[in-house]
C-alpha cells in the first residue's frame, strides 16, 4: 500500500505540480495566519502580528523546497531548473558554446555515419524469411567461382543443408524490349532460390527447380521492383510479356518484392534468370565442369541443429570426394560458411567497417579530451561562482549535477546537429552508384537504431567530458578562493587539462598523419607501372552474343571490328582481348600450367597457375605493354597454327629460370596442349593494385575465340571525339550491337575504389583532427592568454620584449602541441602498417609524409594560436593596472 | 528563550506522532500542541514542521484534509493512521529505552582510582 501511495503521490507531484503548489502555499499561509491571530489576541495591531508570524515562520522558499524534496517530487524541478540556469550560462559563453557543440557535431555525426554503414553492410541480414540460418559458402577452390556440374553434385551430396541454391552474376546484358535496348545486370540462379529464400512475388509467379529441364529450358525472368519501377513504370501487364536478353527470347514471369534485392548486401541486380539458360548470355558452358567461373556462389538454409563447422565439414568431404573423381578438374582447398549477403565480402566488410570505426572512435575520444579540457578552464574561471555557491549553502552534488547538465545539454545539441548531417550523408549514400556500369549500392537506411545510437553516443560523451572538472570541485575550498581571488590558482604543474590536450593533439596528429599516408599512397598507386600505359587509351566492350552471332562467326567479326578501329584516323594501335582486361572489374582468371615433361596433368602437380589473357595481334601496342623478347602474335596465330603464347617476365623466371632464354621454350596447359613461347613482356598488375607479382600468359584470341571481349584502341585524339568514332565504326559493321566505351583509366576506378573510399574517409577524418586539434590549441592559448593578461602587462610594464612576452603567454600551449604531435606521428606510422592493407603503397618511410605532418601540425598551432598571440602582444599595462 | 533546548534530530517526526495523537490538528495546532505538552521547552522554527509532516504523511503515517479551524480558518487536519498509531508505540518504547540508557549512564559517578 505504501508503494502505490507513494507512486500516487510521485505521479502527482509530476502531473499536479501547480495544483500541489497552490495546496502547499495556502496550508502554509493558513498557518501563518492562525499566529497572526494570536498575536493579534495579545495585543499587536494586524498588520504587525502578520510581519511578526512571517518572521517567526522562518526561510519558507527553503522550506518548500524541502516539501518538494520530502515528496519526492524533486528531480524533475531540479533538473529542469539546472538546465534553464546551463542554458542561461551557455547564453552568456555563445563563442564557447558553439565551439562545444560544433565540435561534438561532427565527432558524433561521423560516429553516426559509421553505424549508419556498419548496421546496412554488416549487422542487418538479409531482408528474407529465417535469414539467421541462412547460410552461403565460399567455395576454396578458385578464389569463389566453382562450375555448375560442381553444385549439382554438392546439392545432392550434402546432408546439411535443407536444400542448397546457387547464383551467379551476369553483367552487362544487352535487355531489348522492342523499342530501345539497353544494357541490364542480371542473376543468374538456380531453379531453387527463390524457394530457398523463402521470398514470395510482388506480381506474377518465380521460376522453380521444376521449370528447369536441361539446357536453356527454362526462358523466364524475374524483374527486381526497383528496376521495374524504374524501367517499366509500376506496368501491371508487364507479366507475360517477352523480351530479349542478347537477342534470346525470355518472358517476364513476376516482379520480386520491394525489400528483395539478390543475395549479394551491395549489389542491387536488375532481374533474375534460370542458370540453365545463362549459356544464351555467352559465358561460356555452364554444364561443362571444367567451366569454373559457371557459378559464383551457394546458399541453403542449415538443416536444425547442424552448426556451420559440421557443414563445412560436411563440404569439404563431398568436395574431396569430386577430386578424386576429376583429378583434372578440381583441386579442392577449404571452404568458408559466413552468413549469406556478405559471404565472399564478409571479412573485407568488416575490416574496412571497423577501421572506420576506430578512427570514428578515436575522433570522438579527441573531441570529449578536447570538451574536457575546456569544460575544466571553463570550471576554473567559475571556480569564485562555485564558491560563492558553496559559501552560501549550495551542496556540492548540486553544483556537480549543474555543470554536468551543460555538458548534458551540449552534447544533445551536438548530437541533434550530428544526426542531421550524418541522415543527409547516408540518405546519399544510399542512392550512390560507386561503380559506374555496375549495380553496386550501399544499403544504408537511417532508421531507430541510428536515433539512439546518437542519443547514448551525446551521453556516454557528455558523460566522459563532464566529468573532467568534477576533481576540481570536490576539492575547491571556498574559503579560500573567495579570499585569495582566482590569481592564487595559476599552478605551474602539469594539470590534468594540460594531459588532455596532449592527448587530444597526439590523437589528431594520429589522424593527419594516416590520412596523409593514404592520399600519398593512392597518388602513388594512380601513377605506378600496371605493366600497361591506361593513359590515351579507350576500351570498347563489345558482346557478339548480344547480337546474337555464332562461336564460329565471331573470329572474322571481331577482326572486323579491330580493322575498323585501325583506320580511324590518329589512332596509333588498336587490338582486342578476350572477357576482361586487366584491371577492370577486378575480373581475372587464372589457369594451371605444368613443365613441358610432366606426365600427370592433375591440378595438385600444377607447376604455375598464371592469369590468363586472351588478345589478338595488335593489344600490346594498344596497351602500351613492352616487349621484352622475342615477338608479339601475328594473324597467322590462329586455330589451324602451332600454339604459341607470350609470358610475362615472372612466369618466365618461375618457369624457365631465365627471361632473355624463355623464348622458344615449351610448357603444357592444363588440357595438354603444348604450347611454345615466342615472346616475354614486362610485368604487371591484373587483378587488383594490391597483388603481389603474379605470373601472366597470352594467348592467341584466334585460338578460343569468345564473343565477349574488348577492343583495346590507342589514340592521342580527344577521349570523346575518338568514342564516337568508335561507336560509328561499330554501328557501320552491325547496327544492332551496343557498344560500351571508356577509356582504361576511368575503368580502373573499380580496382582503385577500395582504395579511394579509404582514402576519402581518412581524408575527411584527417581534416577533422585537424580542426579538432586548432580548437584544442585555440581553447587553450586562448584562455592561457586572459588569465596571465595582467602578469602579462606587469611584464610589459617593466620592459619585457615581444618574444619575452610570447614566451611567457605561448610557451606552455606550444611545448604539448610539439610534443603532442611527435607522439601522434609515431603512432600513426606505426598505425600505417595497418593501412597497407587497404591502401595500395601506403608506407610509412616517406619523407614527404613526414615533413608534410610537421609541417600542417606547425601551421596548425600557428593558426590557433595567432589571436591570442595577438591578444597577448597587445596587452596595455596601464588599462589592465586600472582596471584591477 | 535561551533556555529552550534545541531538538535532536528525527525526534520532530515522534512529536508530531504524539501530538495528533491525542486527536486531529492542523499544523498550527500540532505547534501549540507540543509546546503544551513540552512545558513550552524545545525550540522549533515555525516552518520546520512542514517538511515533516509531508514526510509522515507520505510514508503513511498520517493521512490530512482540508477543513475549518476553530478561527474559522480554512486549515489541513492531520490525524494518526493505524499504520502511524503502530509507529508511536514502537518509536515510544524505543526512545524511552535510550533515554534510560543514557540517564542511567550520565548518572554514574566517576570512580576515582
Amino acid at each position: 500500500m505504501r508503494l502505490t501511495e507513494s507512486l500516487r503521490l510521485r505521479m502527482a507531484a509530476l502531473l499536479g505540480r501547480a495544483e500541489m503548489r497552490a495546496e502547499m502555499d495556502e496550508e502554509l499561509r493558513s498557518h501563518m495566519e492562525h499566529r497572526a491571530d494570536d498575536l493579534e489576541r495579545s495585543g499587536l495591531n494586524r498588520a504587525e502580528a502578520e510581519r511578526r508570524a512571517r518572521i517567526e515562520f522562518g526561510g519558507r522558499e527553503k522550506y518548500k523546497q524541502e516539501i518538494h524534496r520530502a515528496m519526492g517530487g524533486n528531480f524533475i524541478e531540479t533538473c529542469v531548473q539546472d538546465a534553464r540556469f546551463s542554458l542561461r550560462m551557455l547564453r552568456k559563453s555563445p563563442g564557447f558554446t558553439f565551439a562545444a557543440v560544433v565540435t561534438l557535431a561532427l565527432a558524433i555525426g561521423a560516429n553516426a555515419v559509421v553505424f549508419g554503414l556498419m548496421d546496412g553492410l554488416i549487422l542487418k541480414p538479409l531482408n528474407v524469411p529465417q535469414s539467421e540460418s541462412l547460410y552461403g559458402t565460399q567455395y576454396g577452390d578458385n578464389p569463389v567461382w566453382q562450375s555448375y556440374p560442381n553444385y549439382l553434385d554438392l546439392r545432392d551430396r550434402n546432408h546439411s543443408f535443407e536444400e542448397l541454391a546457387a547464383f551467379n552474376f551476369d553483367l552487362g546484358i544487352g535487355l531489348d524490349t522492342g523499342k530501345d535496348p539497353v544494357v541490364a545486370n542480371g542473376f543468374a540462379t538456380s531453379g531453387n532460390y527463390f524457394d530457398v529464400l523463402r521470398v514470395h512475388p510482388y506480381l506474377g509467379r518465380f521460376f522453380h527447380a521444376s521449370d528447369e529441364h536441361g539446357p536453356n529450358s527454362a526462358p523466364y525472368i524475374v524483374l527486381t521492383y526497383a528496376y521495374w519501377h524504374s524501367h517499366f513504370q509500376d506496368d501491371r501487364g508487364v507479366v507475360g510479356r517477352t523480351v530479349l536478353l542478347d537477342k534470346h527470347p525470355f518472358t517476364i514471369i513476376g516482379v520480386a518484392p520491394p525489400g528483395f534485392h539478390g543475395t549479394i548486401m551491395f549489389v542491387s541486380p536488375d532481374f533474375f534468370l534460370p542458370i540453365v539458360n545463362q549459356d544464351q548470355m555467352g559465358t561460356g558452358d555452364t554444364f561443362d565442369r571444367s567451366n569454373t567461373s559457371g557459378l559464383f556462389e551457394e546458399f541453403g538454409h542449415l538443416r536444425p541443429g547442424v552448426t556451420p563447422a559440421q557443414a563445412i565439414a560436411d563440404i569439404d568431404a563431398v568436395s574431396r570426394d569430386l577430386e578424386k573423381s576429376y583429378p583434372k578438374l578440381i583441386s579442392h582447398k577449404n571452404t568458408a560458411l559466413d552468413r549469406e549477403g556478405l559471404t565472399s565480402f564478409g571479412p573485407a566488410a568488416r575490416e574496412f567497417v571497423a577501421g572506420l570505426a576506430l578512427l570514428a572512435g578515436l575522433i570522438l575520444l579527441a573531441a570529449c579530451a578536447n570538451l574536457g579540457s575546456l569544460f575544466s578552464a571553463r570550471a576554473a574561471d567559475r571556480s569564485r561562482e562555485v564558491a560563492l555557491r558553496l559559501a552560501l549553502g549550495s551542496s556540492r552534488k548540486r553544483i556537480l549535477r549543474q555543470l554536468l547538465t551543460e555538458a548534458v545539454l551540449i552534447s544533445l545539441a551536438g548530437g541533434a546537429f550530428g544526426l542531421l548531417g550524418s541522415e543527409v550523408l547516408l540518405r546519399r549514400l544510399s542512392t550512390w552508384q560507386p561503380i559506374s556500369g555496375t549495380p553496386v549500392h550501399i544499403p544504408v537506411t537511417p532508421d531507430a537504431k541510428l536515433y539512439v545510437v546518437a542519443l547514448l553516443l551525446a551521453l556516454v560523451s557528455a558523460f566522459l567530458f563532464g566529468i573532467v572538472p568534477v576533481r576540481q570541485v570536490l576539492r575547491a575550498n571556498p574559503y579560500e578562493i573567495v579570499k585569495a581571488g582566482l590569481s592564487a590558482r595559476m599552478g605551474r604543474k602539469l594539470t590534468v587539462r594540460d594531459a588532455l590536450l596532449a592527448a587530444q593533439i597526439a590523437i589528431c596528429a594520429v589522424l593527419v598523419t594516416s590520412s596523409m599516408v593514404a592520399v600519398r599512397g593512392l597518388e602513388r598507386s594512380l601513377h605506378s607501372n600496371f605493366g600497361f600505359d591506361p593513359g590515351n587509351t579507350m576500351l570498347a566492350g563489345v558482346n557478339l552474343a548480344m547480337a546474337g552471332y555464332p562461336a564460329d562467326k565471331v573470329p572474322a567479326m571481331q577482326r572486323r571490328m579491330i580493322e575498323a578501329m585501325q583506320s580511324i584516323h590518329g589512332v596509333q594501335s588498336a587490338g582486342l582481348v578476350d572477357g576482361y582486361p586487366p584491371l577492370v572489374y577486378t575480373a581475372g582468371s587464372t589457369e594451371n600450367v605444368f613443365k613441358e615433361d610432366s606426365g600427370d596433368l592433375k591440378q595438385s602437380n600444377a607447376d604455375l597457375a598464371p592469369y590468363r589473357y586472351d588478345v589478338s595481334p595488335g593489344y600490346f601496342d594498344a596497351a602500351g605493354t613492352k616487349l621484352l623478347a622475342g615477338r608479339s602474335f601475328t594473324w597467322h596465330d590462329d586455330k589451324n597454327a602451332p600454339a604459341v603464347a607470350v609470358v610475362n617476365r615472372d612466369f618466365a623466371a618461375k618457369m624457365f629460370g631465365t627471361v632473355a632464354g624463355a623464348v622458344g621454350r615449351n610448357y603444357k596447359l592444363q588440357d595438354g596442349t603444348r604450347v611454345q613461347v615466342v615472346g616475354v613482356v614486362e610485368d604487371g598488375k591484373y587483378q587488383i593494385l594490391t597483388e603481389s607479382q603474379k605470373p601472366a600468359m597470352f594467348l592467341p584470341s584466334e585460338m578460343l575465340p569468345v564473343s565477349q571481349a574488348y577492343l583495346v584502341v590507342r589514340s592521342s585524339r580527344d577521349p570523346q571525339e575518338l568514342a564516337a568514332a568508335m561507336r560509328k565504326k561499330i554501328r557501320e559493321l552491325d547496327a544492332s550491337l551496343p557498344v560500351d566505351t571508356q577509356t582504361w583509366r576511368s575503368l580502373l576506378e573499380t580496382v582503385l575504389f577500395p582504395s579511394r573510399v579509404a582514402t576519402m574517409a581518412l581524408g575527411v577524418m584527417g581534416v577533422m583532427g585537424a580542426m579538432l586539434s586548432i580548437t584544442g590549441i585555440f581553447g587553450m592559448a586562448a584562455y592561457s592568454v586572459s588569465k596571465r593578461l595582467r602578469e602579462l602587462g606587469i611584464r610589459v610594464a617593466l620592459g619585457a620584449k615581444r618574444r619575452e612576452v610570447l614566451q611567457a603567454a605561448l610557451g606552455r600551449p606550444l611545448k604539448l602541441l610539439t610534443f603532442g604531435s611527435a607522439a601522434g606521428l609515431v603512432l600513426g606510422l606505426l598505425a600505417t602498417r595497418v593501412l597497407a592493407f587497404i591502401v595500395y603503397q601506403a608506407t610509412p618511410r616517406d619523407p614527404l609524409v613526414l615533413a608534410g605532418v610537421v609541417v600542417a601540425m606547425a601551421l596548425l598551432g600557428l593558426l590557433a594560436t595567432w589571436i591570442p598571440a595577438q591578444r597577448a602582444l597587445s596587452v596595455n599595462p596601464m588599462i589592465l593596472l586600472r582596471e584591477e | 528563550m535561551t533556555d529552550q533546548a534545541q531538538l535532536l534530530p528525527g525526534t520532530l517526526d515522534l512529536l508530531i506522532l504524539r501530538a495528533v495523537s491525542l486527536g486531529p490538528l492542523h499544523g498550527y495546532g500540532i505547534l501549540l500542541r507540543i509546546g503544551q505538552i513540552s512545558g513550552n521547552a524545545l525550540l522549533i522554527e515555525q516552518g520546520a514542521l512542514y517538511p515533516g509532516l509531508f514526510r509522515l504523511v507520505r510514508q503513511g503515517l498520517l493521512k490530512a484534509s482540508w477543513g475549518t479551524s476553530e478561527n474559522n480558518r480554512r486549515a489541513k487536519f492531520y490525524e494518526l493512521t493505524a499504520a502511524g498509531r503502530k509507529r508511536l508505540r514502537e518509536e515510544t518504547v524505543s526512545w524511552n529505552r535510550l533515554a534510560d540508557a543514557i540517564a542511567a549512564a550520565l548518572a554514574q559517578q566517576p570512580e576515582e582510582a
